[in-house]
């Protein structure tokens, strides 16, 4: 019991290690330090869980019973690795730039994202990885047997019991593993680190074991050459159908494989890294078989007859006393068994969880979920259930199968299985007329004919299949018979099953594909995963990508100029934490680029050129180089014409407003010179008129003579008024007046003009406020004068007072003379306010006959001293208000 | 019987001419001096002759002459454009409101009498 104890501390303390180095590997990628972990050598390594328990313990097993054939489990992968290198880097690529999560995925992927074909690819690989994971199980719980075998002493084995424990450490381990963390892309640095060391172990532990035997027991490399001489292998029948068939699936498999599909696509961090894996990857599986048929041949001489061959590799050195190496052997075979189901169980539970786990809980819970944080939580626990399921239905395959089958025959099964899936997938990758349909019919057919041929009968007659269905056909029909299908008998099971379930599959792909349409998705994604390469740049460089940008920079300084597309692309470049002028090609980026050229060239346009250098080119660069140029080119011509008209339309408004200016212009020439006329021809009419009447009327009156020769008299001094006045007004508007600034009080200006009033015409009495008069005033004093002697006239002719009385009241307001004039008549109406002060304007009836040009010439006057003259409303009877600076010299003008 | 002739005029030495001459002739002179109720005076005077002005205070020469037109009684009266604005537009324009006679000013004495003289003969 010693032993067995210290085997259960090991496989602990070894479960401990891959704990350890799995946490720390993702430590290391959260931190950023994983550029060892992202090497070749890890990512080949990773590979090698192609070599599981099967490989561990089976190969011997299978050298054992049938000789040589177990190679073909070997040269499968190998030709594939060597052979189809392309293959493997287009699935590579297809995987990173689609996003892929695992092989249903992918193919629904490229089915039109189809969930039914995700759904069957689920199952079938579900189904089809029972035998598998059952293997594991088998060969980890015989081993422990073997164990427990060996010693003194030791109880009745239990395989059964074990294999459970086995099954539910190996799901608590994978869940602990594998859903530690929801990664985006699904990569796994911890687990893929682990079981690259385990790859380590179980190698050091077969060549380990392959040597004691070789030289420990054998007695040397020409004796063993001699025993296996002398043996049965030697002399094996080598089945030409079996070979090529068995290493055709192992190709087919190792390629389809959710564990192994997990590893070399979704985990894989650089394509390069393939290029190094094509020749390690070999390199590995021969080192690790190098010594299988030693051990078979050594085991079958030396272990007494009956031992199962599957356990050699344990049971060699247990027979020989070597406690040590057999410890070492037995965790080469759990290593193998546990990097299998942690991968496997991993692949699987993506698939599950993602395919039919979450659709059908989105589906239950509705929308409110997916605005949630629940779809995390859900999304790793349908992991967890899904890890724990896969590995159960392996032990479930396992004790249904009763737990004797040789570890290569149940694996065989689970290769023609998933091997249903190749004509879907390799068709999808290569062929653009592959279709869901056909990829759906194909995988059914495939799938069914397998299930029916290898998977329910590899649980032995009578179990799941009656024996009278294997003997004579499902209803009795003999073409139905599981090992000769349309009566093909005398052919191997496996290669019956093989061959009859991917031929039909691929018959009914290719068939089924031709005669029906593919949606227009299937055909997109089709395109995009057929030219992977033409549509993605080398993926992890960014040289690719800064080359589109230039020559999206190229594109975009010809059409919108060289430095405002600089500048840009240089702010795009900043906001994405580059320097210099090259942004990367983001999505963003262009969409942004695109908006910004469809400014100046359109955006069906802009979006054809952007696409054009981003995506697959039909049309060459230069072509639109060219087309570029044009645009340019003519948005030059189109700028120039613009600047131009705008020059031309600039020119027709300064044209209309001069022609306009000279239009109201001569209108108010016209005016004028009307109103002048009129205003010359009043008086001179009443001059010839009277003269007239003077000089041809008879016995006129001494007093009509008086009379008339004194009207002749005052309208020819109004005619000289009005001359006066006009060349006043004409001087003034000119600007060629003269203004003399002389020093004196208001007091004294008053005066003067009230003094001037007096005795002219009707009475008019004056009201001054002489004492608030006294302000000394710097000013033309002769102008100032005129302007209050006109308004001291004004209303002496004009108001309609009976007893006129004109009040003048002067006031300081801060640097400002307020000389306000106001009578005690009936005021001007407010609609003729505002026309007082234009020349000829007179209101109401002329009987005064002024010219109606002193109000003009007063506004004039006060203009040129530095004030003005307004009417001021709201007083009781017509008033003028008379604003001048106190101090304000009067300019030279 | 004496003829009657209506004054429409503002310029007060103007009116006292034109008056004095056509009263020497034997003429019924009366005077009206705004624009605005120039139309009432002359239904109200209804006189056989109408000298007016243009440019007057309240409404123009042309808008009463209009009037006048427009009225089935006065549309055959006689009327004499007296006015200051010589211009050929204004003559035009009087013409077409259908002023009898277009004189202006300043006017012959001896040519402002013959022509109303013309005008109210029988």
């Amino acid at each position: 019991m010693a032993t067995l104890n210290l085997l259960v501390l090991v496989c602990l303390l070894y479960v401990a290690l891959l704990f350890a180095v799995a946490f720390g590997a993702d430590r290391a990628a959260l931190h950023g330090r994983s550029r060892w972990l992202r090497s070749s050598l890890i990512y080949t390594l990773s590979l090698s869980i192609y070599c599981t328990a099967w490989t561990f313990y089976g190969a011997v097993g299978f050298a054992a019973r049938s000789g040589l054939e177990y190679l073909t489990i070997y040269l499968g992968p190998t030709l594939v690795m060597i052979g189809w290198w392309y293959t493997l880097r287009k699935m590579v690529r297809i995987g990173r730039s689609q996003r892929i999560t695992s092989i249903a995925d992918l193919i629904s992927s490229r089915y039109g994202k189809s969930t039914l074909l995700a759904v069957l690819v689920t199952v079938i690989a579900v189904i089809g990885t029972m035998p598998y994971v059952a293997l594991q199980l088998q060969s980890v719980a015989l081993s422990f047997d073997a164990f427990a075998e060996a010693e003194p002493g030791g109880r009745a084995p239990n395989t059964e019991a074990t294999a459970l424990w086995v099954a539910l450490g190996l799901a608590i381990f994978t869940v602990l593993f594998g859903t530690r963390n929801l990664n985006a892309n699904e990569r796994h640095h911890g687990v893929v680190m682990a079981i690259a060391l385990e790859a380590v172990v179980k190698l050091f532990a077969l060549l380990a074991v392959g040597v004691f035997v070789v030289w420990g027991l054998s007695g040397g490399v020409g004796d063993t050459l001699a025993r296996i001489d002398a043996s049965n292998i030697a002399r094996w029948e080598v089945s030409g159908s079996r070979w090529v068939g068995l290493t055709m699936l192992s190709a087919m498999a190792f390629l389809c494989l959710p564990r192994m599909f997990q590893v070399m696509v979704v985990e894989n961090e650089d394509e390069r890294h393939l290029r190094t894996a094509s020749w390690a990857f070999p390199t590995y599986i021969m080192l690790i078989s190098l010594f299988v048929v030693p051990i078979a041949v050594v085991g079958l001489d030396i272990l007494p007859a009956g031992s199962n061959p599957d356990l050699f590799v344990l049971t060699l050195p247990l027979h020989a006393g070597q406690d040590g190496l057999a410890i070492l052997s037995f965790l080469g075979g759990f290593s193998s068994a546990t990097s299998m189901v942690i991968v496997a169980a991993i692949a699987l539970s993506t698939m599950l969880s993602n395919h039919i786990v979450m659709p059908i809980w989105l589906r239950m819970s509705g929308k409110h979920a997916m605005m949630s944080g629940d779809v995390r939580e859900v999304a790793l626990l349908a992991r967890r259930f899904s890890i724990v399921f896969v590995v159960l239905l392996g032990y479930a395959y396992f004790r249904l199968s009763g737990g004797g089958a040789a570890l290569a025959a149940m694996g065989l099964v689970s290769f023609a299985g998933v091997a249903q899936f190749l004509p879907a997938m390799m068709g999808g990758i290569f062929w653009r007329g592959a279709t869901r349909a056909g990829a759906l019919a194909g995988l059914l057919v495939g799938a069914m004919i397998w299930f029916y041929t290898m998977f329910l009968p590899s649980f032995g007659a009578s179990l799941l299949m009656p024996q009278a269905v294997l003997d004579h056909g499902l209803f009795g029909q003999d073409w139905l018979r599981p090992y000769a299908l349309f009566w093909t008998n005398g052919m191997d099971p496996v290669v019956h099953a093989v061959m009859w379930s991917l031929t039909l599959n691929i018959l009914t792909f290719v068939t089924v594909s031709i005669f029906s349409f593919p949606s227009p998705l299937e055909r997109l994604q089709g395109a995009q995963f057929v030219n992977v390469f033409r549509h993605t740049s080398t993926t992890g460089t960014w040289s690719g990508g800064l080359g589109q940008s230039e020559d999206l920079l190229t594109l975009a300084q010809r059409i919108m100029g060289a430095v405002p597309a600089q500048q840009f692309f240089a702010a795009a470049a900043q906001r994405q934490g580059l320097e210099g002028y090259l942004p990367e090609p983001s999505t963003d980026f262009l969409q942004e680029l695109e908006r910004e050229l469809s400014g100046s060239v359109g955006g069906a346009t802009a979006h054809a050129m952007v696409s054009q250098i981003v995506g697959g080119a039909t049309v060459s660069v230069e072509d639109l180089m060219a087309v570029a140029d044009e645009t340019a080119q003519i948005m030059e011509y189109s700028n120039q014409l613009e600047a131009k008209s705008q020059e031309l339309q600039r020119a027709a408004r300064q044209l209309r407003e001069a022609n306009d200016k000279l239009t109201q212009m001569s209108v108010q020439k016209d005016s004028f010179l009307s109103q002048i006329s009129h205003e010359l021809r009043t008086p001179m009419t009443s001059l010839r008129s009277f003269s007239e009447i003077l000089r041809d009327s008879d016995n006129l009156t001494s007093e009509e003579t008086r009379r008339y020769a004194s009207i002749i008299h005052d309208e020819a001094l109004r005619l000289t008024r009005l001359l006066d006045d006009l060349l006043d007004l004409s001087v003034l508007e000119n600007g060629q007046v003269v203004m003399n600034e002389q020093v004196g009080t208001l007091q004294t200006v008053l005066d003067r003009c009230t003094a001037m009033a007096v005795g002219e015409g009707r009475k008019l009495e004056i009201i001054r406020n002489r004492e608030a008069e006294d302000i000394v005033l710097h000013t033309d004093l002769d102008r100032l004068a005129q302007v209050f002697i006109n308004l001291i006239s004004n209303a002496r002719k004009y108001s309609d007072a009976e007893a006129p009385v004109l009040t003048i009241r002067s006031a300081l307001d801060r640097d400002r003379v307020l000389i306000d004039f106001t009578d005690n008549g009936s005021g001007i109406p407010t609609e003729e306010q505002s026309v007082i002060f234009e020349k000829f304007a007179r209101v109401g009836q002329n009987e005064a006959g002024g010219a109606g040009l002193g109000l003009a010439i007063c506004r004039e006057i006060m203009q040129r001293l530095g004030g003005s003259i307004t009417y001021l409303p709201g007083q009781s009877g017509t008033a003028f208000r008379v604003t001048l600076p106190v101090s304000t010299r009067v300019a030279a003008q | 019987m004496t003829k009657k002739v209506l004054l429409i005029e503002d310029e007060p030495n103007i009116i006292e001419a034109v008056s004095f001459i056509l009263s020497r002739a034997g003429l019924d002179v009366k005077t009206h001096s705004n624009g605005h109720d120039a139309v009432e005076a002359v239904r109200a005077r209804d006189p056989d002759l109408v000298i007016l002005d243009i440019m007057l205070p309240g409404r123009n020469g042309f808008d009463i002459l209009q009037d006048i037109r427009a009225d089935a009684d006065l549309a055959d009266l006689p009327v004499l454009m007296l006015t200051a604005r010589g211009q050929e537009k204004d003559r035009e324009l009087a013409k077409r409101f259908g002023v009898s006679r277009f004189m202006t000013k300043p006017f012959s004495n001896a040519e402002v009498l013959e022509a109303v003289r013309d005008m109210v003969a029988p």
